[in-house]
């Protein structure tokens, strides 16, 4: 370990401790980004300290819950596990992540890296990390503004796969075409998972279905069953591409809490539960799963240590105010909140609930999404829906659209939350479903009051 | 009375909310006693000609633009060309819109043959335009909206801009025009999507469709109370990206 790296490390648990003495934030970033602007090679250089190797995680939605679930899952089995826990998912953040664990000599107090990762630094992070398994979840439409178009981001993740080491592992979502086809002929060993439910198909592929034509040959791709989005059996009619086989299949799926998945894999069969809901989360345990295995846990070890993890910041998290209960959903993309919508429908509960958009660059400039988005399965929800954020008209708008009435419309984050819940009987409860911008402004907010917030339960 | 409602390629150029047009003339047809029915026309529909009162067509990826292009070679092409001249109102957004013009030049590849309905054609540029838009238009007031290509479209006599920005790029981040209009044809960069936030757009585009039927007057107002509280919010978000831009390029050392 040379004295630039242990300048750099220097540097970067300087401004760490700085901007946690001064409050000058949480600091996921910054001491990364200093560390970095001293030595380039400082991830390289850590991470090759671990005798475990990293594990990354990618994808449009899940990356934050995955990486969350994996990293309780080796914490459980027994090893020290180096984590992003914020979601702070730029190189910049995941250096922040490895800082808090190294020494200044250089030594890392840690066996293992859990990492999630943007969709762009995806090809960066991997020439860095060299990751011993590079988990790929989905690929949606997210904030076309800053992402660009699907096609461009498949590109990006092509070149990433090209520098992936021929060791390596690859978790795959089989039900995604993009993936599929991105990975057919990567070199490293290929694990591939998938939900194969009837029961929980979706009559259609959604209007937010992002991928409709082959991969391979720009015909249309048939598809046999539709679990969420562009996701699950396809094939093309014209060059055979298909959904390959999966190596571990979830099967029998209850998408409420308790969540539950019956695994098959190699022969063998076990049980998932979970506390998370949803079918998009019945993916994300399927993907933590299949990590394990490839790693070589044992399954019903496994299926224990998973069913112990709690949600992550601002997804199905619960908190009290005045009394009202209320559960946070974040929403981000068309096919994500399509998704929560199908989750509040089948949670039966029917609560009233506020919509919070944002259009700050985090969340996406343009609110254009919003249209592709099914509201109108909301009219089947028997409760009131209101709107807020600094896009609320543009959100009551879509609601008039869909035939639903906005029960109020407020601006602003705070002031939406306060007026809302006002409405809201005493002892009631509610939903709250916000933007990334809009979730973060609420969680200062309830955290200021002290409003420590307890986790979904049912 | 009836209207019938062509959406051209509505399953592979959609991306960027533009259902939300479609769902504002269908709604706004509904609310006035007009029942509308979209037909989706695909890779490989026919269009029959007379059949469709109004079309749209929205934005998609490379690989879709590249696919509807083709399809439009031949007697599809020629059936919208007409139906254009016959004064069937259509709008079309970003890529849709692209296609209308003469031809599309990619950085490399082969160039991509448009109808060549607007005398207009489409260069792809280094740099992305991206940010709302608010433009003024000579016959629609203010519109609002947002944009995102890398194509610098530029007009020829033939055809003229559907307005000129106040805020934004528009078609090539040069002349100050946004879109084009030929007969009763609009083309624009605008999504957002376009029509619930600048209704009179809408109307527009109803307006023609039942004049083509014969039938004359005016369409009853509705209330456009939201729309109009959505439009003020759109163009206050203009107005605060435009002032962040600048103080960007202020503080730029």
């Amino acid at each position: 370990m040379g004295a630039g790296t242990c300048l750099a490390i220097a540097a970067g648990r300087l401004v760490a401790w700085g901007a946690r003495t001064f409050q000058l934030g949480g600091g996921t970033a910054l001491p990364g980004l200093v560390a970095l602007a001293v030595r380039p090679m400082l991830l390289q250089e850590l991470a090759e300290r671990l005798p475990h190797g990293t594990i990354v995680v990618a994808g449009t939605n899940g990356k934050t819950t995955t990486a969350r679930l994996i990293a309780e899952l080796l914490h459980g089995s027994g090893y020290s596990v180096v984590h992003n826990r914020s979601g702070s998912n730029l190189p910049r953040g995941i250096a922040s992540a490895f800082l808090e664990r190294a020494a200044l000599s250089g030594r890392l107090a840690g066996e293992i890296a859990v990492v999630e990762v943007d969709e762009f630094a995806l090809p960066t992070v991997v020439r860095a990390l060299a990751p011993r398994v590079l988990v790929l979840l989905n690929l949606f439409r997210d904030q076309l503004d800053r992402y660009g178009e699907l096609e461009t981001i498949a590109r990006t993740w092509q070149n990433a796969l090209q520098t992936l080491p021929a060791e390596s592992l690859l978790v795959v979502n089989a039900d995604d075409p993009v993936l599929t086809a991105l990975t057919s002929r990567a070199g490293a060993r290929r694990w591939t998972f998938g939900l194969d439910d009837p029961a929980i198909a979706l009559p259609t592929l959604p209007h937010a279905a992002d991928w409709r034509l082959c991969p391979q040959c720009s015909s249309e791709l048939r598809y046999e069953r539709v679990l969420l989005g562009h996701l699950g059996a396809y094939r093309c009619a014209s060059c055979g591409f298909a959904r390959p086989s999966s190596d571990v299949a979830g099967r029998a799926i209850r998408s409420v809490v308790p969540l539950r998945i019956e695994v098959t894999t190699d022969g063998r069969a076990f049980v998932l539960e979970s506390r998370l809901a949803g079918v998009y989360n019945a993916y994300n345990l399927l993907a933590a799963a299949t990590t394990g295995l490839a790693l070589g846990l044992d399954p019903d070890r496994l299926a224990e240590q998973l069913a112990r993890v709690e949600a992550a910041f601002g997804r199905q998290e619960r908190v009290t105010v005045d009394s009202r209960e209320l559960t946070l959903l974040l929403v981000k993309n068309p096919t994500g909140f399509n998704e929560a919508i199908r989750l509040l429908l089948a949670a039966g509960q029917h609560p009233p609930t506020l919509i919070l958009v944002n259009d700050l660059d985090a969340d996406g400039r343009d609110v254009s999404w919003l249209w592709d988005v099914d509201f109108e399965l909301l009219t089947g929800l028997a409760a009131p829906v209101s709107a807020g954020g600094i896009r609320s008209g543009e959100l009551a708008l879509r609601l008039q659209y869909a035939g639903i009435e906005p029960a109020g419309r407020y601006s602003g984050v705070v002031e939406a939350l306060d007026r809302w819940v006002a409405t809201l009987p005493p002892g009631g409860r509610g939903w709250i479903l916000a933007t990334y911008t809009a979730t973060l402004e609420l969680r200062r907010e309830l955290a200021r009051r002290g409003l420590a917030p307890s986790f979904w339960e049912q | 009375m009836r209207l019938r409602i062509g959406w051209l390629y509505a399953r592979t150029m959609n991306i960027y909310g533009d259902r939300g047009n479609v769902l504002a003339l269908v709604e706004r047809c509904r609310r006035r006693g007009i029942a509308a029915e979209v037909v989706e026309l695909g890779v490989g529909d026919p269009l029959e000609p007379g059949r469709y009162d109004l079309f749209f067509w929205g934005g998609g990826q490379d690989r879709e633009q590249i696919a509807a292009a083709h399809d439009l070679r031949g007697a599809k092409g020629e059936a919208l060309r007409a139906e254009v001249e016959r004064g069937v109102p259509i709008l079309a957004v970003c890529g849709g819109y692209q296609l209308l013009g003469h031809f599309y030049r990619p950085h490399d590849g082969p160039e991509l043959p448009g109808l060549g309905i607007f005398d207009a054609w489409t260069v792809a540029g280094e740099r992305r335009m991206i940010g709302n838009v608010v433009v003024d238009s000579p016959a629609f007031g203010e519109l609002v909206g947002f944009e995102n290509h890398s194509g610098r479209t530029y007009l020829g006599p033939g055809t003229e801009p559907l307005g000129f920005v106040r805020i934004g790029h528009g078609n090539n981040g040069e002349d100050g025009t946004e879109g084009c209009r030929y007969r009763n044809a609009i083309g624009t960069y605008l999504h957002g999507p376009v029509l619930p936030k600048n209704p009179q757009l809408a109307d527009f585009l109803v307006a023609a469709a039942l004049r083509l039927r014969g039938w004359e007057g005016e369409l009853p107002p509705l209330d456009d109370e939201l729309a109009a509280v959505a439009h003020a919010e759109a163009v206050a978000r203009a107005r605060d990206q435009e002032r962040a831009q600048r103080r960007r390029w202020f503080r730029r050392p």
